[in-house]
């Protein structure tokens, strides 16, 4: 393991579980296997016969054709296939960043793809995190600004000013747990591809969401940086954090707990 | 927060917008400098209007006028009451005006206006006009013995000396000449002679005619039983000439505009004018010049010349023999200040009604109602055309804007998927015009005041650039371009143009807003 990595692992252990206030009522882990349960759908995240088609001048191109999968609190899933098979329209599909044309999406028990778009945006703000294969940093902030970014949309300006030094000192903490302390203002373009993505990690658990959406976190990234993103994700898991990654690596897939293939617009049976 | 940061980020990171924001700049600039130039003029002229012409005038049609000014004067106090500051009755007549340069006689057409010096000063700024100081403190028809124009460095001397000085002078030439013609005829050896005056007729005028009267010995002597007049000591009664009359302003040859005086305080003019009654008879009338008034609108200093209401009163035939009742041509009303004009001014009509008498009542506003009227037409349209040419300016900032919506689809793209709603992102790009016009207007603003505050440096500038006189005194009667700058009208200006940046990006920023979050992700 790099030195990098170990520092990471430890701050991760010093890591606070502050709960940041949210407006969506959240339940224990226990309630939600009940809820889950009674609803019939296992998981903390569950895909029901989600279909997704998009529209080229009125000929219909099918990507998703009823994909049924569910995530189980704490499990790191890895979902995987071919380039073009839907695995990011998927990933998309959870994140309620767009609607399936049927089937329902499931989060904590509730049916969310559904839901008004200030409910989604909210979910979104607070209970998902999101990291992408271009990390997606908004180049006009600094590292520590970009990771601040979901806690100035959460609060209003009078409030994100009274409580800075808390949302500060978070953001701070998560960007020396990725090993990013010495990055803090530097903007995205001044830090290479594994730095950006640690950025972009810090970001999405700034809100300590419930589940982190990774779509293709080290497809832009040498192996060894790779690795590096990997472990951090693992280490991320290992304390509790719900993990979906898309990938079409397999070697990156294998460090997952479970593999998702995803052929031809519907998972492929497990084996 | 988010937006303000981002808004804030933007503008510092995004110069070409600040490039498109600076039409709008230029267009606030120049609006607030016309206006203020504009608004200069108009206090300007309201000014000059305003002082020679009196708050309300009451005015008889014919040149005849209305007998009994002392009745109407006190039926007027009555209608207007406590809002009366001056009252003064005036006699207009037009007439023609001769004098004497240099062995030519100039003529001039002109408006006489017969006044009282005790009030007519109360009603307008007539006073301030006149270019003796004690004039200015007191009008007066008699000459002064000099100061005249202390603040004129080129006034030619004037007064009692210069009067005393030249009939000195032209009585020395007078001596010399009638040597030189007796030493002629003494060489011709024509012992009779023919008659004394003849040789020289021009010298010999009619009595009456100072120009002739006391300079020549001949006719003086052959006079001698009448009372003499001698220019020395007496003057005729006073008359205070509009400048332009009394002199022709021109150019040096390196372009400086100067006055040239072709007579002064102290020189006789003859006035012609119609008596009152029928039919009207001429009227001929010798006056000296006391004073110049000089109120800086050309139409008056060329045209306007003022006399004793008296002795005009005496020389038309205005005071009936048998009872001794004086007739005017107009009431001049001086009114309190923030006094309704226009309500006065009905309130007279009703107390002399058309149908009845035959006075016209206007404000000075009513008498001037054209060129006020063009003065205002003229800025409400550089108004308009200097607006749309901000509303052209607002069409670039729409395009700028809709450049770096597209080039931040990505980040629209970001916000959303971190749970910003639509509207969050509407108002990034919504305070990011706003802040743009802010700055872009707060910038024009400077610079436009910068620009009137230092107006006539610049206009110095362009004309030692050009060559040209951007605002030629000869025509304008300015040595310098008025300016006012009216925090109202700034205020206004900025606040459209603030609008128009902030209008202008309501369209980029609705469709920032409406970017599906998916395909701005995907956006490269
Ligand atoms: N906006 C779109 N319009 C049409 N086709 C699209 C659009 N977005 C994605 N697709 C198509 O959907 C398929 C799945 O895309 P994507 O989910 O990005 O695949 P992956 O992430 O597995 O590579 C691809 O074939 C792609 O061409
Ligand atoms: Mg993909």
């Amino acid at each position: 393991m790099s030195n990098t990595v170990d520092q990471a692992a430890q701050a991760a252990q010093r890591r606070p579980h502050v709960r940041f206030s949210t407006d969506v009522p959240r339940q224990s882990a226990n309630d939600q296997r009940q809820r889950t349960a009674d609803l019939g759908t296992a998981g903390l995240l569950a895909a029901r016969q989600v279909v997704k088609s998009y529209y080229k001048e009125r000929l219909a191109i099918p990507v998703l054709r009823g994909v049924d999968f569910a995530v189980r609190d704490g499990e790191f899933v890895a979902i995987v296939g071919q380039s073009g098979s839907g695995k990011s329209t998927l990933l998309h599909l959870l994140a309620t960043l767009d609607a399936p044309d049927s089937g329902e999406i499931h989060f904590g028990g509730r049916r969310i793809d559904n839901l008004p778009s200030t409910s989604r945006d909210l979910l979104r703000n607070r209970c998902l995190g999101m990291i992408f294969q271009f990390y997606h940093l908004l180049p006009e902030l600094t590292c520590l600004e970009n990771v601040l970014t979901p806690c100035m949309i959460a609060e209003g300006v009078w409030n994100y000013w009274r409580r800075r030094r808390t949302f500060r000192e978070r953001a701070e903490h998560l960007l020396e747990m990725v090993g990013l302390s010495h990055r803090l203002k530097h903007k995205p373009r001044e830090l290479s591809g594994g730095e950006m993505q640690r950025a972009a990690i810090a970001r999405a658990l700034v809100a300590d969401p419930e589940i982190l959406l990774a779509d293709e976190p080290t497809g832009n990234l040498d192996q060894k940086t790779g690795q590096g993103i990997m472990d951090i994700l693992t280490q991320l898991n290992s304390e509790g954090l719900t993990v979906v990654m898309v990938t079409h690596d397999v070697t990156v897939a294998a460090r997952a707990d479970r593999i998702v293939r995803l052929v031809e617009g519907r998972v492929e049976p497990e084996i | 927060m988010y937006k303000l940061l981002l808004s804030w980020r933007y503008l510092r990171t995004r110069y070409i917008a600040l490039a498109s924001i600076i039409s709008v700049t230029l267009g606030v600039a120049t609006l607030i400098v016309v206006n203020s130039v504009m608004a200069g003029f108009t206090r300007e002229m309201h000014k000059r209007l305003h002082g020679i012409l009196s708050d309300i005038v009451f005015e008889s049609h014919g040149l005849d006028g209305f007998p009994d000014p002392e009745w109407h004067m006190q039926q007027i106090r009555q209608v207007v009451g406590d809002d009366l500051e001056g009252i003064t009755a005036v006699v207009h007549v037009p007439a023609m005006l001769n004098f004497q340069v240099r062995e030519q006689w100039i003529t001039r057409q002109i408006n006489l206006i017969g006044i009282d010096d005790r009030t007519y000063a109360s009603v307008s700024d007539f006073g301030q006009y006149l270019l003796h100081p004690e004039n200015r403190r007191q009008l007066s028809f008699l000459l002064r013995e000099d100061g005249y124009a202390p603040d004129k460095p080129g006034f030619p001397e004037s007064g009692w000396k210069y009067r005393r000085l030249k009939t000195a002078y032209e009585r020395a030439y007078e001596e010399q000449l009638q040597l030189e013609q007796e030493r002629i005829r003494e060489i011709a050896g024509d012992a009779a002679g023919a008659a004394p005056a003849e040789p020289n007729p021009p010298l010999a005028a009619p009595p009456g005619d100072p120009f002739g009267v006391a300079a020549d010995p001949f006719t003086a002597g052959a006079e001698q039983g009448a009372r003499t007049f001698d220019p020395m000591t007496e003057q005729f009664t006073g008359i205070i000439l509009g400048i332009a009359i009394g002199s022709v302003r021109h150019r040096d040859p390196e372009g400086k505009v100067q006055d040239f005086f072709l007579c002064r305080p102290g020189d006789e003019v003859q006035v012609l004018f119609p008596s009152s009654g029928a039919p009207p008879k001429p009227v001929k009338e010798t006056f000296t010049i006391v004073d110049f008034y000089e109120s800086k609108m050309s139409e008056y200093d060329s045209s306007f010349a003022f006399v004793p209401i008296s002795k005009l009163q005496d020389l038309r035939m205005m005071i009936d023999p048998q009872t001794g009742v004086t007739s005017v041509t107009s009431i001049q009303l001086k009114l309190r200040p923030g006094a309704d004009l226009n309500a006065i001014r009905d309130n007279l009509q009703r107390r002399f009604p058309p149908n009845e008498y035959t006075y016209r009542i206007q404000t000075w506003r009513d008498m001037q109602g054209p060129l006020l009227a063009a003065v205002q037409l003229e800025t409400t349209i550089l108004n308009i055309l200097l607006f749309l040419i901000i509303a052209v300016a607002g069409f670039g900032i729409l395009a700028t804007f809709f450049m770096i919506v597209v080039e931040k689809t990505r980040d629209v793209g970001i916000l959303k998927a971190l749970g910003a709603p639509s509207g969050g992102v509407m108002s990034i790009f919504l305070s990011y015009g706003l802040s743009l016009g802010l700055v872009g207007s707060g910038v024009g603003m400077v610079l436009g005041l910068l620009f009137v505050w230092n107006i006539n440096d610049i206009a110095a500038v362009v004309e030692w650039i050009t060559g040209r006189e951007v605002f030629d005194p000869t025509v304008y009667y300015f040595r310098e371009i008025p300016t006012i700058i009216n925090p109202l009208t700034v205020a206004w200006v900025m606040a459209g143009s603030v609008l128009i940046a902030v209008l202008a990006s309501v369209l980029p920023a609705r469709h920032a807003a409406r970017l599906h979050p998916v395909e701005a992700l995907r956006y490269e």
